[in-house]
């Protein structure tokens, strides 16, 4: 990303953006609600379009070329605070949609593929039971599962444990950290401290739409620069 | 002393209890629940004497009507034209059978263990109007043509709520997408047709399509009657179905767009495999709503010169032989339609309970 800006109306969201992420690399994003890290991580599949600077990601650069657009969201996860399942379809029709759909892949081997994530967010069994069926932990494990079908090259996370009971988070959190241990690229945006400090490579703290402080965990806890780090992690530590 | 007691109270005389609490709680309601119901007996016993007790049943003519009540025997003797109209007696059996067939293949879609229903309903879609149309119109395979001027009657009603109701689904649904498509010439252009067709009364259109029409269309090009009622009955339906439709895909969340784009689908991919399924099934009680509406509205093709049931039915009414059972005759054509929308909505309701598994462990939130 370089020096990406974005404007909802007058409101400028985005303030001249530069970050490289590399392979298997994983950043973790925090700041205070409206520094506008989900719509940061919203640009990079073109959920949100930004208006000025450039997002290159695979060596594809994102315009409005839909043809890249598609191409790129193909290869980009992404995980929702709201898991957004397809309700009208069951856990399994969920997972092989966009395989059989948007890569062509025949349908039982799109389903041999969708088992084998489901295992890994361990909730086989819930295969053929409907979404609304399943608790929120599970929901998440299955969008997890979702956007492994696609085999994507890098994950992101918007909050995913956000709208979570406080009990299903952990649930969540291990499938995140066993993929993390896999070497997946990850992006995560999330306020679970603890996670960020087993797993990020590198820290990341946004406010107004810039990102104020980057380093690794140790130096990002320990020993902040800006005031505003400093006063943002006292808040969310001494919860 | 407030009592501790957790058990739910039984009613220990159900129905008796039932009535007491309900009906005669207290004076002035036992006295009002009296009153309806006297005036409830004087109705329903006036109907029935009317249609059953003293009624006609047998004869041919109106001199065999000589009770008091309903005549029947005006319906008896016009009943093969109020269904099949002028159509020629000895073809009457191409009618049958089309109809037949329509409600065969339509009921084996509802059998469960039914294979292959895809094909069934390629069968339904594709195959069966060319052959209804043979049937019907005729001109091959020996079939003499019979000319849709001579059509009439309840299988008039049928042709035109059929052909209007399969085709208002898919115009409405394209209308709905196309106002709320990010392309601002095709938005335009959606709004503006809803908006013009439905300010406006089906009489008018059908009136413009049938004496408007041929005005501007160049001398020598002049298509069926029929089929101008038909296209204009299903694109006033069809901007009716939009709006229905468009309530539907309004109640879809923007994560679901989300989600579905961020796996790499495209925009008709999205839309027909992730929207549509779960708008449609919102707004089934809306759209049966208007299939309803379409079908008791194709009365007015009366006014271009169509006669179905109703106008067949008005037509006898006007006959010398038989003036003045108006009466029996609309009775008559209540029943009928009455038959016929009370069977969709319970369609409906029976749609509704077969795609709805989920619906009751809360799919939409």
């Amino acid at each position: 990303m370089v020096d990406v800006h974005k404007w909802f109306g007058d409101f400028h969201v985005l303030k001249g953006i530069n970050l490289t992420v590399h392979k298997s690399e994983r950043i973790v994003i925090c700041g205070p609600s409206g520094s506008g890290k989900s719509t940061m991580i919203r640009c990079i599949n073109r959920l949100e379009e930004h208006q000025r600077g450039r997002i290159i990601v695979d060596g594809i650069e994102l315009t409005n070329d839909l043809k890249h657009i598609d191409q790129i969201r193909r290869e980009v996860g992404i995980v929702f605070q709201q898991f957004n399942l397809f309700p009208h379809l069951t856990v399994i029709e969920n997972l092989i949609l966009a395989p059989v759909w948007s890569r062509r892949m025949r349908r039982d081997e799109a389903e041999q593929i969708a088992m084998k994530y489901l295992e890994r967010v361990r909730i086989p069994e819930q295969a053929h039971k409907y979404p609304g069926q399943l608790s929120g932990g599970q929901q998440q494990r299955v969008a997890i599962a979702r956007s492994l079908c696609m085999s994507p090259k890098i994950m992101l996370f918007d909050e995913p444990t956000s709208a979570l009971d406080p009990e299903m988070i952990k649930e969540v959190l291990d499938v995140m950290i066993s993929l993390a241990e896999e070497g997946m690229t990850m992006m995560v945006v999330t306020h679970e401290m603890g996670f960020a400090r087993t797993v990020a490579d590198r820290m990341m703290f946004m406010d107004g739409g810039e990102i104020i402080e980057e380093s690794v965990p140790s130096e990002f806890f320990n020993n902040p620069k800006s005031e505003r780090t400093k006063l943002f992690l006292s808040q969310i530590l001494s919860q | 002393m407030v009592s501790q007691d957790f058990t739910r109270p039984v009613a220990s005389v159900r129905l008796f209890g039932w009535f007491r609490q309900n009906l005669f709680s207290s004076p002035f309601q036992a006295l009002f629940t009296l009153g309806v119901l006297y005036l409830l007996y004087f109705v329903v016993r006036a109907v029935v004497q009317w249609s059953f007790i003293d009624a006609n049943w047998s004869g041919n003519s109106r001199e065999d009507c000589t009770q008091a009540g309903a005549c029947w025997v005006f319906i008896k003797v016009r009943f093969e034209q109020f269904i099949y109209g002028f159509y020629p007696e000895a073809e009457r059996w191409r009618v049958n059978t089309a109809f037949l067939l329509c409600i065969l293949a339509s009921l084996l879609l509802f059998v469960r263990s039914f294979p292959r229903k895809i094909w069934l309903g390629a069968f339904l879609l594709f195959v069966y109007p060319v052959l209804g149309y043979i049937l019907l119109v005729g001109g091959a395979f020996g079939l003499p043509v019979v000319e849709t001027q001579i059509w009439g009657g309840l299988m008039l009603t049928l042709v035109i709520a059929g052909i209007g109701i399969v085709g208002s689904l898919p115009i409405g649904i394209v209308l709905a997408l196309g106002r709320r498509s990010t392309m601002p010439v095709i938005r335009a252009i959606c709004v503006a047709f809803i908006e013009l067709v439905r300010g406006v009364p089906l009489i008018t259109i059908l009136f413009m399509a049938s004496v408007m029409l041929p005005m501007f269309l160049p001398e020598g090009i002049n298509f069926d009657k029929l089929l101008r009622a038909l296209i204009g009955v299903t694109l006033f339906a069809g901007a009716y179905m939009a709006e229905v439709v468009r309530g539907g895909l309004q109640a879809i969340p923007r994560g679901q767009y989300e989600a579905a784009a961020s796996l790499g689908l495209g925009y008709w991919k999205i839309v027909g495999l992730v929207i549509l399924p779960q708008a449609l099934r919102i707004v089934i009680p809306g759209i049966v709503n208007t299939f309803i509406a379409l079908f008791k509205d194709t009365t007015l093709v009366l006014i271009i010169g169509l006669f179905d049931l109703l106008g067949m039915i008005r037509a006898a009414t006007t006959d010398p032989k038989w003036l003045g059972f108006d009466l029996e005759g609309y009775a008559f054509a209540g029943l009928v339609f009455w038959i016929f929308c009370f069977g969709m909505s319970r369609f409906s309701i029976a749609l509704e309970k077969k795609l709805g598994p989920e619906d009751q462990r809360g799919w939409a939130r």
